[in-house]
């Protein structure tokens, strides 16, 4: 028996963990749920070893344990299968289910026995992964590299087994492929946990379900009291706390304006069923709501130009716009504040002013030279009022805190003229001062008749500052919700499958 | 700054290590200083061109041969085929212009890296110089070739050195006052981050491959003008290092985002110096590029050691 009592865990600004108790027995399939951010992925870390708790044990058969490393995890049997496969992609799958504990011969020359072929052949029978041990990985679909993975866990005789999100890269064939695998490990004594956001992968296999809520226990359900419902419910059921609130009046003012934003059947994916089509009216802020791989990056990726767009129209202020690369995005007035925003948000090594600069330099003068002093006189109009706080704007952008440098993203955005506004995760990393700051933006921007769009995970956000809220599930629009229907289930509801209402 | 003052420091402590040897009398003390500006104009000008490439995050290892095919294209044209030097330099600098989009369209349309694309023109390069000139050595006679960029002397300079003058100024305006600068700047610190800003990235690199073979055809021209005679089989060698090696100790950084103008004159200066370090204070000839390479590796040292003591500092 593997167990985890009263587990914390807290990092800088966020505690992941608070008290957590968690127990898998050896033929056990449990499977951990939880929002996005409730502290699965911690939980899981530590048990393999990845993290080490801040208070709280660890039992493994009753015995008191703990891990200076993956290693030591491993040693005791205990294996984290990872959501983004940690495979040697140029050797083949014998070299990687045996890599670093390759069998030797010759002594000091230290040669690889053939040996692992053999092994490596049994392991890979059991799986039912029908390729040769010689067969590079890179060669391999993600459904056989994931087999991969779980083979190298098996070589180490290991008797947990932890997936995290297992199928979220794989096909509908391989996902059944992998649940026979793992019924099968189960009916051998593995005890196996499962993190997954489909709720109904998670109905399906599951012996017991645990779920966790702002990092802690919110409940532990047998199979037979597993539903969909039940499960949201305990996801969600939380009070809404002090928060930013959307003026009612706004919305109602901006419900009857004619759209300015049409868009319709848009695919960036040849596996998508269908097109994403919506319409968004200007002033409005419209949430987007959905769990990790929905598609919602995707999307406003594809509305930026940013990604291949497949099929389908964009329609800005009544004019199509072709968005078949960023600039001409930028150039009709469609902006993105990106995800990631030190890696596709900001140039880290140049100073706010130049960051602010860049989109709009061109803009700004028709002899193609850098106009310093209006670069000059934009950013520090900008820097006042988005209050981002540095003395001057010389400063390199690398050395603001995450919510100054989101305001440096959103700051060269606002010198030019948006009309519609993708926000992806725009508080993510984003203290509680900066994010009040950034919905003010936001509003003011909607005042002003941009539309504004926000991807957020975040349920109580996208519940506080939006409008109208579309839910999206994999890859496809799953329903729209009005703020009168907005609760925290009717968005899981939607978010994980279960079937539409609008 | 302090990097420039210090490059400053490191040239004129070179520079008076080669006049303390140099002979008096018999104007040997100007003769010498022409040389040297000749030296370090024309190497100054390429490296503007592969220090820009750089910036941008880019690399370009031809240059060398592509020089050499240029050199030879403008011989063989000028002596054998009976072209006009306005016709055989319009012909060289087409070739740049040329040889640039392919390396910048493979690059950005074919995601093929750099390295690669541009080792295999070192290869393509060489090859179809010597082949162009039936294998022999090419050259030219008196004229206005060979007045125009080796041997006139406007205002008593060496001609080469004007030219690196509006070179410089050029490419001054280019990286550090208009927004292609910028754009590359950004592009080689984070190409990621100039996409998301709706830069059209891919034509900025490619623009970048065009000015960098750009200059190697113009530093084919001030080449042959000086030397008269080329051997397709070897002329411009080592050219691409000397260039890259100018740029990178002037402040670029092969990652890309980092170095300017004055920089990479500077640095492209004190490689010549080094030379005429060498060859001065009777190192054997044969020593000449362990001399060289030591030099630079002891400054390499000491710019990390000083980097690490002092704070972070930023690009430009």
């Amino acid at each position: 028996m593997l167990e985890a009592v009263a587990v914390s865990k807290g990092f800088p600004g966020v505690q992941a963990l608070s008290d957590v108790n968690l127990t898998v027995a050896p033929g056990e399939i449990v499977a951990v749920v939880g929002e996005n951010g409730a502290g699965k992925s911690t939980l899981m870390k530590i048990l393999a070893g990845v993290q080490v708790p801040d208070a709280g044990t660890l039992r493994l058969n009753a015995r008191e344990i703990r891990f200076a490393s993956v290693d030591a995890a491993q040693q005791a049997g205990i294996v984290l299968i990872h959501q983004e496969l940690n495979l040697a992609e140029g050797l083949d799958v014998a070299a990687n289910i045996f890599l670093g504990r390759e069998p030797r011969v010759g002594g000091p020359l230290g040669l690889i026995s053939s040996r692992i072929y053999s092994d490596a052949a049994t392991i890979m029978q059991r799986l039912g992964l029908d390729v040769s041990p010689r067969a590079a990985v890179a060669d391999l679909s993600l459904g056989q590299r994931q087999l991969v993975e779980i083979a190298r866990a098996l070589s180490l005789q290991s008797r947990y087994l932890i997936f995290d999100e297992p199928t979220s890269s794989l096909t509908e064939r391989e996902t059944e492929r992998l649940f026979t695998v793992i019924r099968q490990l189960r009916a051998d004594g593995v005890g196996i946990l499962y993190i997954s956001h489909r709720l109904k992968e998670v109905c399906a296999l599951s012996d017991r379900v645990v779920v966790l809520r702002d990092g802690r226990n919110a409940g532990d359900l047998l199979r037979e009291d597993v539903t969909h419902e039940a499960l949201i419910s305990r996801m969600v059921g939380r009070e809404l706390k002090q928060f930013f609130h959307r003026d009612q009046a706004a919305t109602l003012a901006t419900a009857s304006a004619e759209p300015i934003v049409r868009v319709r059947d848009v695919r960036w994916s040849a596996s998508q069923k269908a097109g994403i089509s919506f319409d968004l009216r200007p002033g409005e802020v419209v949430g987007m709501a959905g769990l990790m791989g929905a598609g919602r990056t995707e999307l406003a990726e594809t509305l930026f130009g940013i990604r291949r767009r497949l099929a389908g129209t964009v329609e800005i202020a009544g004019r199509m716009i072709d968005v078949r690369s960023a600039s001409n995005a930028v150039e009709a007035g469609v902006l993105l504040v990106p995800e990631d925003r030190r890696r596709q948000g900001l140039v880290i090594d140049f100073a706010i002013r130049e960051n602010i600069g860049l989109p709009s330099l061109g803009h700004w003068n028709r002899l193609r030279m850098v106009d310093r002093r209006r670069e000059q006189e934009t950013s520090l109009m900008l820097r006042d009022k988005l209050r981002i706080r540095t003395p001057h704007v010389e400063q390199i952008v690398g050395l603001l805190s995450g919510g100054n440098q989101q305001k440096v993203v959103l700051g060269k955005w606002l010198a030019r003229e948006p009309k519609l506004l993708l926000l992806d995760e725009p508080t993510r990393g984003v203290d509680v001062g900066a994010k009040a700051e950034i919905y003010e933006i936001m509003n003011e921007l909607a005042k002003q008749g941009v539309a504004v769009l926000m991807i957020s995970s975040d349920l109580e956000e996208i519940l506080g500052v939006s409008d109208r809220i579309l839910v999206m599930h994999e890859q496809q629009l799953a329903g729209t919700l009005t703020r009168e229907q907005a609760t925290e289930q009717a968005i899981m509801h939607l978010a994980t499958g279960g079937m539409g209402n609008s | 700054m302090k990097k420039l003052i210090g490059l400053l420091l490191f040239a004129i402590g070179l520079y008076l290590a080669v006049f303390v040897k140099v002979p008096e009398g018999n104007d040997n003390r100007t003769k010498n200083n022409v040389n040297m500006a000749r030296r370090m104009s024309q190497l100054g000008i390429v490296s503007l061109g592969a220090g820009t490439l750089i910036i941008a995050g880019g690399i370009d290892l031809s240059i060398g041969s592509f020089m050499g095919l240029c050199a030879t294209v403008l011989a063989v044209g000028m002596q054998r085929q009976g072209w006009s030097p306005p016709q055989a330099i319009a012909v060289v600098l087409g070739m740049g212009v040329v040889v640039g989009l392919i390396h910048g369209l493979l690059v950005t349309k074919l995601r093929l890296p750099a390295f690669i694309v541009t080792l295999c023109g070192l290869f393509i390069y060489r090859g179809l110089a010597r082949w162009w000139a039936g294998d022999a050595n090419a050259g030219i006679g008196p004229g206005m070739f060979k007045r125009a960029f080796s041997e006139a002397t406007p205002l008593g300079l060496p001609v080469e050195f004007v030219y690196l003058v509006i070179a410089a100024i050029v490419f001054y305006l280019l990286l550090q006052r208009s927004i292609y600068g910028r754009y590359l700047y950004a592009i080689g610190s984070n190409e990621l981050a100039a996409k998301y800003s709706g830069i059209r990235v891919d034509r900025y690199k490619i623009f970048a491959y065009v000015l960098c073979s750009l200059t190697a055809a113009f530093y084919s021209m001030m080449h042959l003008a000086e030397v008269a005679s080329v051997s397709p089989s070897n002329v411009g060698s080592m050219l691409e290092l000397y260039a890259i090696a100018g740029a990178v100790i002037g402040g670029c950084s092969l990652r890309g985002g980092e170095g300017n103008v004055l920089g990479i004159i500077l640095g492209a200066s004190i490689l010549t110096l080094l030379q005429a370090v060498v060859s001065f204070w009777d190192v054997p000839q044969s020593l000449e590029y362990a001399a060289i390479g030591g030099a630079l590796l002891v400054g390499a040292i000491m710019d990390e050691v000083l980097r690490r003591r002092g704070p972070a500092t930023a690009h430009g």
